[in-house]
């Protein structure tokens, strides 16, 4: 049979001149597994995966570093990160990652959870966590809704947003107000470095990398608590295109929750 | 020493790791015991939690990072564990629980009772799984079972509890500790999760697997291990079983309450004797299949509403009459008083 593949002059030109290993910018990360994404095309939660473990591998840690994945959108992230992982209960992921850190100190190790996972069924394991100071990083995906269980009020679910628990927007006055636990988180004496990053557009998602591999640093020198909240989208459940619900997110959710950092170490403060 | 201090203390030499709990009577002596001596002696990690839900999480983190890892509370806070056991259960995680219950339903009492028997040997969280229960009758049992829990836990990858009841815990005896063991068990854990080295795929601890038809592959296999510990883990005591005509039966305090009343019994010229199953699960049940030809009769006695009772019953299949006496609420029966129900209920024909 003949084999011969015809080539167009432009792949031609791309091959000979810009696919070369000096001019790669991108490509998977080692520490991705091959498998396939579960998640909703333009989702934020593929970015960040994507962006731990690129940091996992620019800093060569990936034999230190244990995962605990939650329940809810992230469930399978176990699949995709190649590294150890312990899938925890529903809101129990600081806990579980507590007996970790406290029995092999000298790992790193990261939760990764969204907003019903750490900020309504665990928001005991979460504050308590961080009051003590564990060292571990917990990162944090806030979509103001259930992405798992398919777009329930979340604490974080702003006011008047509409769900499928608060089919006419959520009112404050039956089910309270969203809850800042990253805010909250700050305030408290174990916490290290804790952050609000998004990964709406490129530039965010180079400052919620800088935001990683910085929480990474600090887990090796044994600072403490590192919490990075991300606003993130969830394009399936709000009803919106991935481009909508980036937008949504620059104009409706960065205004409710402010990016930047809510406290940053004394020693890199000015 | 105490029947806690005794466990505490066994905790410390049989080489635990890791112990996460929370306070509650009567076994708070537990925390209080390791916080005083076991980081200094073995470098072990010893954290209270804020609650019973994230002390049995540590322990599943810190069992799944390969770690001897332990917690102890009573029956309300055994309740709020029960998620993480079922997630423990199913990861197949070893570790130890202790359950050193108490008078319920609900907030309850402080004193003994034996009201956890089906949740510690039916399951208790959700799903189907079981958990390896051992049921010490005294102090000296309450230090040796934390060396043989850690043991069984790390050889079927399973939880195993310890049930005892607040008086147990709570009454002083003589005791023999066994030497201090190397920390950590001696079995290889490849699967825990310690970072994952080139020189191996990344381990991974879950008790998620959406698809059906590997959820029943799964649990195939946890039924095929039950099974076999079934085979091969039963443990009892017997006692004046040879010429018996009546057997007394019981678990832990209930147990001695029996054996009491088989020597008064005796005395007064019954020929009783007794059979204590030290596993709950699995349940001795050869034993009372073998015997339930030979004798008249069983009178179980237990600090609750009758519930191992019905293991009784399931296993001499209706070849010998059971009989049932108990007490709730914190009540220890008397040795009296259970033989004259016998009295009542065997020899005068109520
Ligand atoms: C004990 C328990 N309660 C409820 C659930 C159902 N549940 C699964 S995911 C989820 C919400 C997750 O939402 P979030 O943490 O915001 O993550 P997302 O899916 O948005 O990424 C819930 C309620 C569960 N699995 N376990
Ligand atoms: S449901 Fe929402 S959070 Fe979940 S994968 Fe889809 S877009 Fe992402």
């Amino acid at each position: 049979m003949d084999e011969t593949i015809v080539k167009t002059e432009e792949q031609e030109f791309l091959e000979e001149d810009i696919c070369v290993a000096e001019n790669l910018v991108y490509r998977k990360p080692k520490t991705l597994t091959d498998t396939d994404l579960h998640y909703c095309p333009g989702c934020g939660h593929g970015i960040v995966h994507r962006l731990l473990m690129e940091v996992i591998e620019e800093m060569d840690i990936q034999d230190k570093v244990i995962g605990v994945a939650p329940v809810g959108c992230a469930v399978f992230a176990y699949n995709y990160m190649d590294i150890d992982m312990q899938e925890a209960a529903h809101g129990r992921a600081t806990a579980v990652a507590t007996g970790i850190i406290r029995v092999l100190p000298d790992k790193l190790v990261f939760t990764y959870q969204g907003d019903g996972d750490l900020a309504a069924i665990g928001t005991a394991e979460t504050i308590h966590t961080c009051n003590r100071g564990e060292n571990i990083l917990i990162v944090f995906i806030n979509n103001a809704v259930y992405g798992m269980t398919s777009g329930q009020m979340a604490p974080t679910t702003l006011p008047g947003m509409k769900t499928t628990t608060t089919p006419f927007g959520r009112d404050v006055k039956i089910t309270g107000y969203p809850l800042k636990i990253t805010d909250l988180v700050a305030q408290l004496p174990g916490t290290y470095y804790v952050t609000r990053q998004a990964v709406n557009n490129a530039g965010n998602v180079r400052k919620a990398k800088k935001a990683i591999q910085k929480a990474f640093q600090y887990l090796q020198q044994k600072k403490g608590t590192c919490f990075i909240e991300i606003v993130s989208n969830c394009p399936s459940n709000w009803k919106m295109t991935p481009v909508e619900s980036n937008k949504f997110v620059e104009e409706v959710m960065l205004p409710f929750y402010p990016l930047g950092d809510l406290k940053v170490p004394k020693e890199v403060q000015k | 020493m105490k029947g806690n201090e005794a466990l505490a203390e066994a905790a410390i030499r049989a080489g635990c790791d890791a112990y996460f709990g929370y306070p509650i009577t009567p076994q708070s002596e537990v925390l209080e015991y390791l916080s005083r001596e076991a980081y200094n002696r073995t470098g072990m990690v010893v954290l209270q939690a804020e609650s019973e839900v994230a002390s049995i999480n540590m322990i599943y983190g810190a069992a799944g990072a390969g770690k001897r890892a332990m917690t102890s509370s009573s029956s309300p806070g055994i309740s709020l564990m029960q998620e993480g056991i079922s997630y423990i259960a199913a990861a197949e995680l070893p570790c130890l629980i202790v359950n050193v219950n108490r008078g319920g339903p609900g907030l309850g009492t402080i004193q003994p009772s034996q009201g956890d028997y089906f949740q510690a040997t039916k399951g208790g969280g959700h799903g189907d799984y079981k958990l390896i229960v051992l049921a010490p009758s005294s102090v000296q049992e309450m230090a040796d079972f934390v060396r043989l829990g850690f043991d069984l836990a790390d050889k079927y990858r399973n939880p195993v509890m310890i049930l005892a009841d607040g008086a147990i815990g709570q009454m002083m005896e003589k005791v023999e500790l066994f030497e201090q063991q190397p920390k950590g068990g001696t079995i290889p854990k490849p699967w825990a999760t310690t970072g994952k080295t080139k020189d191996r795929e990344r381990n991974i601890i879950t008790s998620l697997h959406i698809d059906p038809k590997i959820m029943e592959q799964i649990n195939l296999r946890l039924q095929a291990k039950y099974r076999e510990i079934e085979e091969k883990e039963v443990r009892y005591e017997s006692y004046m079983i040879d010429d018996a005509e009546y057997i007394l039966t019981g678990y832990g305090l209930g147990a001695r309450i029996c054996k009491k009343v088989v020597e008064i019994g005796r005395e007064k010229g019954y020929k009783l004797g007794l059979i204590r199953p030290i596993t709950l699960f699995p349940f001795p049940k050869k034993a009372y299949a073998d015997l339930a030809t030979k004798i008249k009769g069983i009178l179980d006695v237990e600090m609750n509403s009758g519930q191992m009772v019905e293991d009784v019953r399931l296993s001499v299949e209706g070849k010998v009459r059971v009989e049932f006496y108990g007490r709730m609420g914190g009540i220890i029966p008397t040795p009296e008083e259970v033989l004259e129900h016998f009295e009542k209920t065997f020899l005068k024909g109520e």
